[in-house]
């Protein structure tokens, strides 16, 4: 560190009296042909960094390309109206950039100081200006065009037959909640959190918050870490915070929406392949759908992740036919298998009815 | 004007042109040059006080790369200078949060607001108008000390337990408003937000300063469409800040009332750190939109000045009229207004309702028209001139390549159907570092190589300049051209380490040569602070009153001019600052009335 740091230091003291010497050489030479040669350097950096600049822009493209996501495709249907906006947009500011820095330093070579040249005295034209008023208005216009067409399509209301999932973030991790076999999310409220509800689910009356319970709170999931999605089947996320505020970021879905304290936010999409397919279309063993959170939210931000499992209908249903509603989690005795085996135990001849596992994943 | 500056200008005119220094009246060291309500002087303690800040500023994100780049690797050294924050030889998380927090709000508001629009406000408005000194010195000077203090107070919360506030420049609630949420929002946000309570002050003090000199104390036959475009730059930069600063004071002081005197304008509904608070009702978007209604005019605040620098030197260096004057300033006035009516953009995935986001597409999208127009005419100007690559003048142009680059895009970002994919990815950080960070500190260098010899009567030493040049557009561009590509994989900003990540973790070679170069360039930016601070005592003297053959009045005054700027009258000007080649003539400055048999251009 310290050898490093020295030969830093070193390094810019040769530098530094290098350009001190060549102020007294160009003083001794005369400044200005000092001046003149100084000139013609820069002029001559100014199309070598053009050319070195346009050959880095395509090897840089041509190394970074393949691991962003545009070689896989989006993996939501919705997603792909993202895409292809892209590369409109990249096509179209693609050509204005070469074509501007391609003029700006070829200009600064070719029109290089000479002596006794004479300028160009060209002060304004109206018909130039309006020419470049024009154009990129244009081009603008087409782009806002096809972006708002897709804006409106993904915060439009989602198909009848999504699915809904809450999502809810907190300090640094994600909760889902379904529905359950009524598929209607119960009520909750923030004032019943506890150890046992970790979202505050309405299961209880309570005087104190002047509140019922909620019979609808009762057949709710709740699952952390791991969310499953079915493949070609939209999905909805009704998303909030607990804390601060969080993101539902998802790249490979092309979305994205802030989760608010207070405010709940929501987002659908149509996943388009199984995370099983994914592993075979990206080549990669390991791959999974992630969910990152993408607003800032404290010192955990970074870790604050989940999976999403996309997986077929049939998958979809034998899973959540061995899910567990919540309720039963945190009140042990009220759940109907608790009861039976008990019954069972004392013998009652009254059997009580369980739910089919069928059932529970019926929206 | 003040009454001492009208004073001493009559005792230097009375006197004659030669040593004005002996002429001068007694002032001591303390009023000379720490109190001082000279314009010039203080723009010089802006600029010092920038540069410091900056090399903080540019140190932070060293650490803070080192963590991204080698996040596997050990530095003992790191334990031994910042203690606990380098504690097994890794920077620790709070420590990354803060130190990423503390460089964008030191960057974006002590430098390139600050140290910028600070300096060259004050050094260039009353040299290149034509008047004596400022509106009010006093209020002047004040703003100064204002910001020093903000500066004080931000640099003291380092030395806190809990450290700096570490919650994002942009300062969101409820992060930033719990204490519970973060170390960093507790005593550290205090700090934070009196140091920027205080820097809006200052701000304010200096916006109407320059708005009110700008407005009155033009000198004889300078119009306002006479003006230099430097002197546009910073006077609408002055607009934008004093309509637009005193809505994020708003903003924080409701942060302040839910910090501390349990109101919930921000909070509702939450459990935080296993503990349910009272608040309900509150918005926590409201503070977004009150931010964000500053924080889009703030990047016009840092670009503009940056622009009428670029504009004037270009145009003096390639020795031919900056091209399309009315346009310039029309697109100046244009993205004034616009800034004002595309905050939300920064909020497109909070919620915001769609069609309100629509609206906001259509702004944002029209306000890089006049961003274009701005790089198209300055293409033209360039144009069949006879550019002398002064260092100034590589800056300038340096400018217009980053302003272009990240300009476009802005385009994306503004096109809400994009935006909610790579919305807080490395792409915002590639176009905002490009088009507002590095762009800025292009036109800051290219001011402070152009007018330093008007600032201390000697030159900078342009070879180290011309290197210092090419080693910072040549890092800049290594460093943020390929953070789009990471953007596209839709990598999350603001994250402390990548490896645990299946989908960015391909990214960790590359984030490692990404901190290669920025301490490469973090470096070569020494080859700069050595030159400034050598060049003040030993640099080239300069000898001629108008080193750059340049037009606009500041170049009249003498060398090293005293407090009250001329010795005698003050000039008169018969023309626009842009003559350069008219009529088969070099240049022609703005004091030179016009000929018979001139043509009109
Ligand atoms: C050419 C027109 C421009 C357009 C259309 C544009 C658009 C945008 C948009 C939509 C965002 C929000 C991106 C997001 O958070 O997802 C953004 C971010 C940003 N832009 Fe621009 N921009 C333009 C030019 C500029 C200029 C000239 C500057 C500064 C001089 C600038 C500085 C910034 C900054 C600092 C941010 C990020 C703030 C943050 O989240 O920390 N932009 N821009
Ligand atoms: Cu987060
Ligand atoms: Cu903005």
């Amino acid at each position: 560190m310290f050898i490093t740091v020295l030969a830093i230091i070193l390094i810019l003291i040769v530098i530094f009296q290098i350009a001190k010497a060549s102020e007294y050489v160009s003083v001794l030479k005369g400044e200005d042909r000092a001046f003149k040669q100084n000139n013609k350097i820069n002029g001559a950096l100014m199309i070598a960094f053009l050319i070195l600049g346009l050959i880095g822009v395509f090897w840089c493209n041509h190394e970074l390309y393949p691991k962003t996501l545009f070689p896989q495709g989006s993996s939501s249907v919705e997603g792909e109206n993202v895409d292809k906006l892209l590369k409109i947009t990249i096509l179209l500011t693609g050509i204005v950039f070469f074509a501007t820095q391609i003029l700006l330093f070829w200009f600064s070579y070719k029109y290089q100081y000479k002596e006794e040249k004479k300028i160009h005295f060209f002060s304004h034209s109206s018909k130039l200006e309006l020419i470049w008023t024009a154009i990129p208005t244009i081009v603008l216009a087409i782009l806002i065009v096809y972006g708002l067409r897709s804006w409106f399509l993904f915060t439009g209301d989602a198909p009848k037959n999504a699915i809904q999932i809450e999502v809810t973030g907190h300090q640094f991790g994600w909760t889902f909640r379904y529905p359950g076999k009524d598929g209607v999310f119960g009520k909750k409220y923030f004032k019943d959190i506890n150890a046992t509800n970790e979202l505050g689910l309405i299961w209880k009356d309570s005087a104190e918050l002047s509140q019922k319970a909620d019979p609808a709170t009762f057949d709710d999931i709740i699952m952390g870490g791991t969310v499953y999605l079915i493949k070609d089947k939209p999905v909805r996320f009704i998303i909030n915070s607990q804390d601060v505020i969080h993101d539902v970021g998802l790249p490979q879905f092309r979305m994205k929406m802030d989760a608010v304290p207070g405010t709940p936010t929501t987002l659908w999409f149509t996943p388009k392949y199984t995370t099983e397919e994914m592993k075979k279309r990206t080549g990669n063993p390991n791959f999974v759908y992630e969910l990152s959170c993408d607003q800032l939210c404290g010192v955990g931000h970074w870790s604050m992740r989940a999976v999403i499992n996309v997986v077929t209908q049939a998958e979809y249903d034998a899973f959540m036919a061995k899910q567990k509603p919540a309720y039963y989690s945190a009140f042990p005795a009220k759940d109907p298998d608790n009861i039976k085996a008990a019954a069972a135990v004392s013998d009652s001849s009254k059997p009580v009815k369980v739910a089919s596992p069928a059932d529970t994943t019926k929206k | 004007m003040s009454h001492e500056v009208v004073l001493q200008a009559d005792v230097a005119g009375v006197h004659g042109t030669a040593h004005h220094e002996e002429h001068h009246h007694k002032q001591s060291f303390i009023t000379k040059y720490v109190f001082s309500q000279d314009h010039k002087i203080i723009g010089k303690q802006f600029l010092i006080t920038g540069i410091i800040w900056a090399i903080l500023g540019g140190f932070m994100s060293v650490l803070f790369r080192l963590q991204l780049g080698f996040p596997d690797t050990t530095f003992p050294w790191l334990e031994t200078v910042l203690g606990k924050w380098g504690k097994g030889g890794h920077i620790a998380q709070e420590a990354y949060y803060s130190l990423t927090t503390i460089h964008g709000t030191v960057m974006v508001f002590f430098v390139l607001t600050g140290g910028l629009s600070g300096t060259f406000a004050n050094f260039l408005i009353p040299l290149q108008i034509g008047a004596r000194d400022m509106a009010s010195p006093l209020m002047n000077m004040l703003s100064y000390w204002f910001f020093l203090l903000a500066s004080v107070v931000l640099l003291s919360s380092f030395f806190l337990e809990t450290g700096p506030f570490s919650g994002g420049w942009t300062a969101y609630p409820p992060l930033s408003a719990l204490g519970q949420a973060s170390d960093g929002s507790k005593q550290g946000m205090d700090m934070w937000l009196t140091a920027l309570v205080f820097f809006v002050v200052s701000q304010l003090l200096g916006g109407l300063n320059y708005i009110s000199t700008v407005l009155n104390m033009r000198t004889k036959g300078m119009s306002m469409t006479r003006m230099p475009l430097s002197v546009w730059g910073v006077f609408l930069q002055a607009v934008l800040g004093v309509l637009s600063f005193p809505v994020l004071f708003a903003g924080f002081i409701l942060l302040i009332f839910d910090r501390h005197f349990g109101t919930s304008f921000y909070l509702s509904d939450i459990f935080v750190a296993g503990q349910i608070l009272p608040h309900e009702g509150g918005n926590a978007i409201l503070y977004q939109h009150l931010f964000w209604f500053l924080g889009h005019p703030e990047v016009y605040i840092v670009i503009l000045p940056a622009m009428g620098l670029v504009s004037e030197v270009m145009s003096t260096n390639a020795r031919k009229p900056i091209f399309g004057y009315s346009a310039m300033v029309m697109s100046m006035f244009a993205i004034v207004i616009l800034a004002f009516l595309v905050w939300a953009h920064h909020m497109f995935v909070t919620g915001l309702n769609p069609f309100l986001g629509s609206v906001f597409v259509l702004l944002t999208l029209l306000i890089a028209v006049p961003s274009a127009i701005k790089v198209f005419n300055w293409l033209t100007t360039l144009w069949r001139g006879n550019i002398r690559f002064t260092t100034g003048m590589l800056f300038a142009i340096g400018f217009v390549s980053l302003f272009i680059s990240g300009g476009l895009t802005g385009i994306y970002l503004g096109n809400s159907a994009i935006d909610i994919h790579i919305h807080d990815t490395y792409f915002v950080i590639a176009h905002f570092h490009l088009v507002m960070g590095v762009a800025a500190f292009f036109g800051m260098f290219c001011g402070v190589y152009h007018w330093f010899p008007k600032m201390f009567g000697r030159f900078m030493n342009s070879t180290l300049g011309n290197i210092h040049f090419w080693v910072t557009l040549i890092g800049a561009y290594l460093i943020f051209w390929p953070m789009h590509y990471e953007g596209f994989a839709g990598m999350p900003r603001r994250y402390y380490d990548y490896s645990g990540w299946e989908s960015f973790k391909q990214f960790i070679s590359l984030n490692k040569f990404i901190s290669i170069v920025v301490i490469i360039t973090f470096t070569g930016q020494f080859l700069f602070v050595f030159n400034f601070f050598y060049s003040i005592f030993k640099g080239r003297k300069v000898t001629n009153k108008n080193p750059w053959q340049s037009n606009t009045l500041e170049w009249t005054t003498p060398i090293k001019p005293l407090h009250g700027n001329w010795p005698g009258e003050i000039p008169e000007v018969y023309r626009w600052p842009y003559d350069y080649g008219k009529d088969g003539v070099d240049f022609i400055p703005q004091t030179t009335p016009v000929g018979e048999d001139e043509s009109v251009h």
